[in-house]
């Protein structure tokens, strides 16, 4: 008879689920690990990195079209798109199986199932039912239970995915082909990264935000830049825009979409609807117990404690911001309080977020409205790619890199990053906001020469003595 | 072998001091005994006997610094020849035996009654403050100690937060003080920082009249038996050399108030929540006035001590405490206290008790003046005296039993050398 008590179980296996799991076990918790579909959650499978092996094989397609630009002739430039979508499910398969691994190495048994908080045990240690088609559920016990059963698409009345016109991401990820006109509702992370993929595949792409801009959460700057280089790329973006009731006709979608006081109707191949997420909070045993629902997300404490004591929730479920990495951090926090462990709650104005969209896009802390309507004296810095040699030498001279410093102490509040590979440049503000250097530091801090990276530098004292190379 | 010199508790509660003043150079050789530096804590200022020889290789805390933590390395002494570290590694400070037997806080006087106070626990080296830079930023604009905050970041680092909740904790317990310290001049004004002893003299004396229901009784005592019989020991003395004494009013008037202890022992008490702490020793701290402040050195168990030995005593207390020198056990603890401000003719006052005392003397001036006894009127010399009492520990009708008591003594001195 396997073990079916622990001192920690985990509902859920996506990013804060089995880093939860993993955390445990080095810290000699016993755990365990219900999951009903994939180890590494919407993330690994149906998310972050199936959409990055997409957007990849789209910047190649744009490079192609753009060879001569450096130099290069090439003639008959074509692509398969099934074994595109194809090397994007086997990258999703090889991580899935690579968390499987890590599971297994740390000795952490997974339970395939649904799990379910039951109650407690006359001992007072939870009960979690594990059940999966229809057949007897099994019963696991432990002193913990961390639910981390994520979020899934909202779904709009009207935009309900229906396998054919209306998509949610996860039909984006695996269309059967190309659609040669595409409409997406919700210009967040989710939209635009795949308007940015099926433009740069060739499609038409329409880019419809209810917002005034697009990207709202980003600094109003960057999304203005976003939109030009979308635009330039031939999107076009509709903002401020309301789409009314959708007609279907047998081969393609109208959408009534109206701006202030015109209405125009968007004729589309398909609909991706890319509205926001909500949390798994149905089936997972929260009736009749003191968690609190908010909407679709588990109400928690800054430490990710909910109203029962020894139930926690993370990642997805416990609300914004939904990002992989923060529900990573939740996992490893949630974790070494129960080991007992000193812990911090996590500062929102820390976390990191990134669009893969062309170009890219990454941000941390506050805006520069944000920090102005929180009461600090800013002092703003700017560096646009342009005048950054690595930029050029690359043809990637789009983009603009942002600082914004509290005037008072010299903290850095926020950076707000446009253009190449500034997905890959934001860790170096999120160490200097997370190790709280000021500008200071920052400017005595050697970049390396060609870098885009060296933008980053040039942002910070534009901020302050003025940037040298603008 | 490079030897550091850590900060020494010099007694079981010090947790910081001030390197007051530096006595040695870099470069200075160092003999076993020299007197390095001078640290001040709350009320003292102490010397650091350097124990081993060699040459005073680095100062590491310089002169002034306040808030150094017990066991930080202060200075390195090195052997002549051998090159001076640049700074302690936290390997060799660890490695460092204890500093008791590297450095030594000496004091010219007797030895203390109490365990040694210059073993403090081997520590975790803390040479340096790590904080972040915004936390320094924020904490030298706000005029927060970063010496005074612990830090939640990773390994003890202080950080924004630390900083922030440790100013606002601050600033809520201090704005009316700061207000009411800043009066407007039309003659202009100037700031002068406080010394470490009127911060707690401060502190203190605030905490007592705020938190201890003070009342005060006072008696009019008659001293001419008693300095005639003051005429009269000292006539024994010799003229020179270790048995001589010149016993004065104060010293009679210690012994007088310890007997009175003796007799009234609840006046000899400390208040607490949960109990009465009654005191076997009357241990008199006597107010002693410095230039920047005051200080109550401790005659212990005066009531056992000769006025000889009291007068002595006391004697060598005051000059040491003018000059900054006596040792934490010497004025913290003490049982009851006195203050004498007869010298400057004052003709009555009341003072502050002195927690956790229950009580404080306060003594005026002797005057000649006249007095009715029966239908006659004679000449004496009278004293008022004011008892200051905590209500918590102490009654009126006790603390006016306890001042007869005093009265009967001062009054029919011989008890004083019996």
């Amino acid at each position: 008879m396997s073990q079916t008590d622990f001192d920690v179980i985990v509902i859920g296996g996506g990013p804060g689920g089995y880093v939860a799991a993993l955390r445990a076990a080095q810290l000699k918790l016993s755990v365990a690990v219900v999951e009903a579909q994939h180890l590494g959650g919407i993330c690994l499978n149906w998310g972050c990195i199936p959409t990055k092996a997409l957007l990849r094989a789209s910047e190649i397609n744009h490079l192609l079209h753009d060879l001569p630009a450096y130099g290069f002739k090439a003639e008959g430039v074509s692509f398969d798109f099934k074994k595109i979508i194809a090397r994007s499910r086997a990258v999703s398969k090889q991580l899935s199986a690579g968390v499987a691994h890590l599971l297994k190495k740390a000795k952490v048994p997974v339970f395939n199932g649904y799990g379910k908080l039951d109650g407690t045990q006359a001992n007072g240690r939870r009960k979690v039912l594990v059940s999966q088609d229809g057949a007897a559920p099994t019963t696991l016990t432990a002193q913990h239970v961390i639910l981390a059963t994520g979020a899934r698409a909202r779904v709009l009345p009207g935009l309900e995915p229906d396998g054919k016109f209306i998509w949610s991401y996860k039909e984006a990820l695996v269309p059967e082909e190309m659609p040669k006109r595409l409409v997406v509702i919700g210009s967040g992370a989710i939209g635009t990264e795949f308007a940015s993929f099926y433009r740069n595949m060739g499609a038409d792409v329409t880019l419809v935000e209810v917002a005034q801009r697009i990207l709202p959460v980003e600094d109003e700057e960057i999304s203005q830049l976003a939109r030009k280089a979308f635009e330039k790329q031939g999107i076009r973006v509709l903002t401020g825009a309301q789409v009314g009731t959708l007609q279907k006709t047998a081969t393609e979608v109208h959408i009534p979409v109206t701006l202030g006081d015109k209405t125009e109707t968007l004729v589309a191949d398909r609909v991706i609807s890319a509205v926001g997420i909500v949390g798994n909070v149905e089936n997972i045993g929260l009736e009749g117990t003191k968690i609190q629902v908010d909407r679709t997300h588990v109400v928690t404490d800054a430490l990710c404690r909910t109203g029962e004591p020894g139930v926690y929730a993370i990642g997805d479920l416990a609300g914004a911001p939904w990002l992989a990495h923060k529900a990573s951090h939740e996992a490893v926090m949630c974790v070494e309080a129960i080991a007992g462990k000193t812990v911090h709650p996590i500062d929102p104005t820390k976390v990191p977020g990134c669009t893969y969209c062309r170009p890219q896009i990454a941000s941390v802390g506050y805006t520069e409205a944000k920090a102005k309507e929180a009461g600090y004296k800013v002092r703003v810095g700017r560096f646009p790619l342009l005048a950054n040699g690595k930029a050029l030498a690359m043809g990637e001279p789009d983009g603009l890199i942002k600082t914004v410093f509290d005037a008072q102490t010299g903290e850095l509040l926020g950076a707000h990053m446009i253009g190449a590979e500034v997905t890959e440049m934001i860790q170096g503000y999120v160490i200097a906001r997370t190790g709280e250097l000021t500008e200071a530091e920052l400017a005595e801090t050697i970049f390396p020469h060609p870098t885009i990276s060296e933008s980053m530098h040039e942002a910070v004292l534009a901020a302050y003595d003025g940037a040298l190379h603008f | 072998m490079a030897i550091e010199i850590l900060m020494p508790a010099l007694s079981p509660t010090m947790t910081e001091g001030k390197i007051a003043r530096w006595l040695k150079k870099e470069g200075d050789t160092v003999n076993s005994g020299d007197v390095l530096a001078e640290i001040e804590t709350d009320k003292a200022t102490m010397e650091v006997e350097a124990i081993e020889e060699g040459i005073f290789g680095r100062i590491l805390v310089p002169e002034g610094t306040e808030g150094v933590a017990v066991n930080t390395p202060i200075a390195i002494v090195v052997e002549e020849g051998e090159a001076v570290p640049a700074a302690p590694t936290p390997a060799t400070a660890a490695a460092t035996v204890a500093p008791a037997a590297v450095a030594n806080a000496a004091v010219t006087a007797s030895a203390p009654a109490s365990a040694p106070a210059t073993t403090p626990q081997v520590a975790r080296p803390t040479n340096r403050i790590v904080a972040s830079p915004l936390a320094r930023r924020i904490a030298a604009s706000k005029g927060v100690d970063l010496a005074s905050i612990k830090g939640t970041g990773p390994h003890g680092r202080i950080v924004k937060r630390d900083v922030e909740a440790a100013e606002s904790k601050a600033s809520a317990s201090l704005p009316s003080r700061a207000q009411a310290a800043a009066p407007v001049s039309g003659g202009g004004s100037r700031s002068v920082p406080h010394t470490t002893m009127r911060k707690v003299i401060a502190r203190r004396l605030s905490e007592s009249k705020a938190t201890i229901p003070h009342f005060y009784v006072s008696m009019d005592v008659e001293l001419d038996a008693l300095m005639a019989l003051r005429a009269q020991l000292n006539a024994l003395s010799s003229d020179e050399g270790q048995d001589s004494f010149k016993l004065s009013v104060n010293d009679m008037l210690i012994k007088a108030a310890a007997l009175a202890l003796k007799q009234v022992p609840e006046v000899n008490a400390s208040f607490t929540e949960d109990a009465m702490i009654l005191h076997d020793d009357a241990d008199i701290s006597v107010a002693v006035s410095l230039n920047d402040g005051l200080i109550t050195p401790i005659v212990r168990a005066a009531e056992r001590k000769s006025l000889k030995q009291i007068s002595q005593e006391a004697k060598s207390l005051v000059s040491r405490a003018r000059a900054g020198k006596l040792k934490p056990e010497e004025f913290q603890g003490g049982t009851f206290s006195i203050s004498n401000m007869g010298m400057f003719g004052v003709k009555e006052f009341a003072a502050i008790v002195n927690p956790p005392q229950a009580a404080i003397l306060a003594i005026a001036a002797g005057k000649r003046q006249p007095v009715v006894s029966g239908d006659e009127i004679r000449i004496a010399t009278v004293m008022t005296v004011t008892l200051s009492v905590d209500h918590r520990a102490v009654d009126g009708a006790t603390a006016a039993k306890w001042l007869s008591a005093f009265r009967s003594i001062v009054q029919s001195p011989l008890a004083l050398v019996l």
